[in-house]
């Protein structure tokens, strides 16, 4: 370690050899780090679950453009928008097709006793180009009345339902008044949403959902012709329809969109957002009581060196040294553990934490960075070591 | 002026503290100190002597008078001069403040990678090389923890010469060693001022050692009261 450091710095790694000199030091400066860095980790994944859980019903679509109403939210907390628009905006040149999607939670009590709630999708199943490919082969099944396909996911479901539902079984039950049948899983991963997610035709969502009519549906999804612009036909969408009560966003737009709102609006993205704030200044706070302590500790040696000649540059040097190597000894265990706990949190509560390798870059440069500005606020602590003190 | 002393103070005054606590340590210095020389500044505490030695090593700004160092003035030069002119200087301190992380050897490689290490290997073989002469040859990787206070010391001095300095200062530097390891560290201060033409300033209370310099000035109050030659120079 000391000879590959030798040979990186072109010196003698003095911060090095410094901080493993201290090992009790050491091992307590880097366990500070490798928390700071947990905690980061832990509020990420968890945002990111949250973010994933937003957008992955559009996962389940395959539009141009969605059409809703202005009061609405995000797409699963949406308003209602008369069916009339759509026949408006398909007199729009460059639409192709359009149809009206249904969004509505049905509560329905497990066996045990305990009630969930199902996002439940209705789509005109005679339009399968609207939905990806994987529902799209089951829009089959769901033009009989009452059938539905079930999320795989769905809390409180026993594994011995959707294992006879993948193996071509189905699943009978009773929710809002009205007899469904399962016939089939689909796999979204919307966890933050509701317990579980259903998608059927509008044919039987109208009957699931008795107050609600084929008239007002949440969503109009629309497709554009071959070789149109999206960002074109939605201007002359927005020109097309009245803009008091209508928003007209292409899909990928209306999905940043949610993210924003789930984000900034709503005090889940906040809570968390401020949990990765409070994550930094645990790891500020740490790193720069190790470093300071150190510099503090050796400014009977620090004041030697500058009677020898050593220059600002020098110390400047072997603190930064002992911040990256705190940030790189700090970022390792703190990484794995997080990997573990994202498992853990996947398996306790099916939300979907996952690692990706763009955060796991971005915490350790955003470690680094936090370690290299604790280190700069210590460095003022150098000004202290008077080589005329030494006599 | 390449026949120049290469330490000159003149009309040298210093001043400690501020408005009324303002005291005058230093009165009107002058001195002039040769080349290749051991000179011993001797004198009660107070008396002015170590201020007179960081003033000449670079340690303290110099307020009023002049201080030529290798025929750099040493009022008014700025920091960059004072750091350059550093590395050519070794200092030797009562305590001997070695780098608790640093082996010996490492330690002493300190003391030449402050003129940048374009040659590994030639410093560390150089840095071995003063180890052996300090008599340290099989202490090379001990931690300063492991040595002995005179080991310690030992290595300080080797820090010191390493890198060949025009002027050694140190300060007490027997106040921590036995008689014989004493007389080693200074003998080998001499034999360097007599080979290398180093020239050494050092403070010292120490009597057993004052037989073997060349020239002893005798501070008090901030003033030169005597300034000799011991009579049993050899």
């Amino acid at each position: 370690m000391s000879r590959l450091l030798t040979y990186l710095f072109g010196r003698l790694p003095i911060g090095w050899l410094q901080l493993s000199h201290n090992k009790a030091r050491l091992v307590a400066a880097v366990s500070g780090v490798s928390f700071a860095t947990l905690l980061v980790f832990m509020q990420l994944g968890i945002m990111g679950a949250l973010n994933s859980s937003t957008v992955a019903p559009y996962g389940l679509l395959s539009a141009d453009i969605v059409i809703s109403s202005e009061e609405g939210n995000t797409l699963t907390d949406a308003g209602e928008i008369a069916r009339a628009r759509m026949f408006q905006a398909l007199g729009v040149p460059g639409v192709a097709d359009a149809t009206p999607l249904y969004i509505g939670n049905l509560p329905f009590t497990l066996d045990n006793g305990s009630t969930v709630s199902l996002l439940s999708f209705g789509f005109d199943v005679s339009q399968p180009e609207f939905v990806s490919p994987s529902i799209a082969a089951s829009f089959a099944s769901l033009t009989i009345e009452n059938t539905v396909i079930l999320d795989r996911d769905t809390r409180g479901m026993p594994a011995s339902v959707i294992d006879a539902l993948m193996a071509g079984g189905r699943y009978e039950f009773e929710a809002n008044g009205n007899t469904l049948v399962a016939v089939g899983t689909m796999n979204i991963g919307g966890g933050f949403l509701a317990d579980g997610m259903l998608a059927m035709s509008d044919q039987t969502f109208l009957r699931s959902f008795p107050a609600r009519t084929s008239s007002a549906p949440n969503h109009i999804l629309l497709n554009v012709d071959d070789g149109v612009s999206v960002d074109t036909v939605v201007e002359r969408l927005r020109d097309a329809l009245p803009s008091a009560n209508v928003k007209v966003l292409a899909a990928d737009a209306s999905a940043q969109a949610d993210l924003d709102f789930m984000s900034s609006e709503r005090p889940t993205g906040i809570i968390f957002g401020f949990g990765v704030f409070m994550g930094i200044l645990v790891g500020l706070v740490i790193v720069y009581q190790v470093l300071s302590t150190d510099v503090a500790d050796h400014l009977g040696e620090y004041a030697t060196f500058k009677a020898m000649g050593y220059g600002q540059p020098f110390f400047l040097g072997i603190v930064f040294e002992e911040a990256i190597v705190l940030a790189v000894f700090g970022f390792i265990p703190g990484l794995i553990v997080s990997i573990g706990l994202y498992a853990g949190l996947r398996a306790v509560t099916g939300l979907p934490v996952e690692m990706d390798a763009s955060r796991a870059i971005l915490v350790f440069l955003g470690t680094l960075t936090a370690c290299t500005i604790s280190g700069a606020i210590a460095t003022r602590r150098l000004a202290a070591a008077d080589p005329a003190d030494l006599f | 002026m390449a026949e120049s002393f290469p330490i000159e103070a003149s009309g040298l005054n210093h001043f400690f503290g501020e408005g009324e606590a303002r005291k005058q340590a230093i009165f009107d210095l002058n001195l002039n100190i040769e080349r290749g020389s051991l000179t011993i500044l001797m004198g009660p505490s107070g008396s002015g002597k170590t201020t007179v030695l960081t003033l000449m090593g670079c340690l303290r700004e110099v307020q009023d008078g002049s201080v030529r160092l290798l025929g750099q003035e040493l009022n008014g030069a700025n920091e960059a001069q004072l750091v350059s002119l550093r590395r050519r200087l070794g200092f030797i301190f009562q305590a001997h403040n070695l780098h608790e992380s640093l082996t010996a050897a490492q330690n002493v490689l300190m003391g030449l990678q402050v003129h940048g290490n374009a040659n590994p290997a030639k410093q560390r073989a150089a840095a071995d090389h003063v180890l052996d002469l300090v008599g340290l040859a099989d202490r090379r990787t001990y931690l300063p923890g492991n040595l002995s206070g005179g080991q310690k010391q030992r290595v300080a001095v080797a820090r010191a010469l390493v890198s060949n300095p025009d002027i050694v200062f140190a300060d007490e530097p027997t106040a921590a060693l036995d008689k014989e390891s004493g007389h080693t560290v200074v003998q080998m201060l001499k034999t360097l001022g007599q080979t290398r033409q180093t020239t050494t300033v050092m403070v010292t209370h120490d009597n057993r050692i004052l037989e073997m310099a060349d020239r002893i000035i005798t501070l008090e109050d901030g003033r030169v009261v005597s300034d000799r030659v011991p009579k049993t120079t050899p």
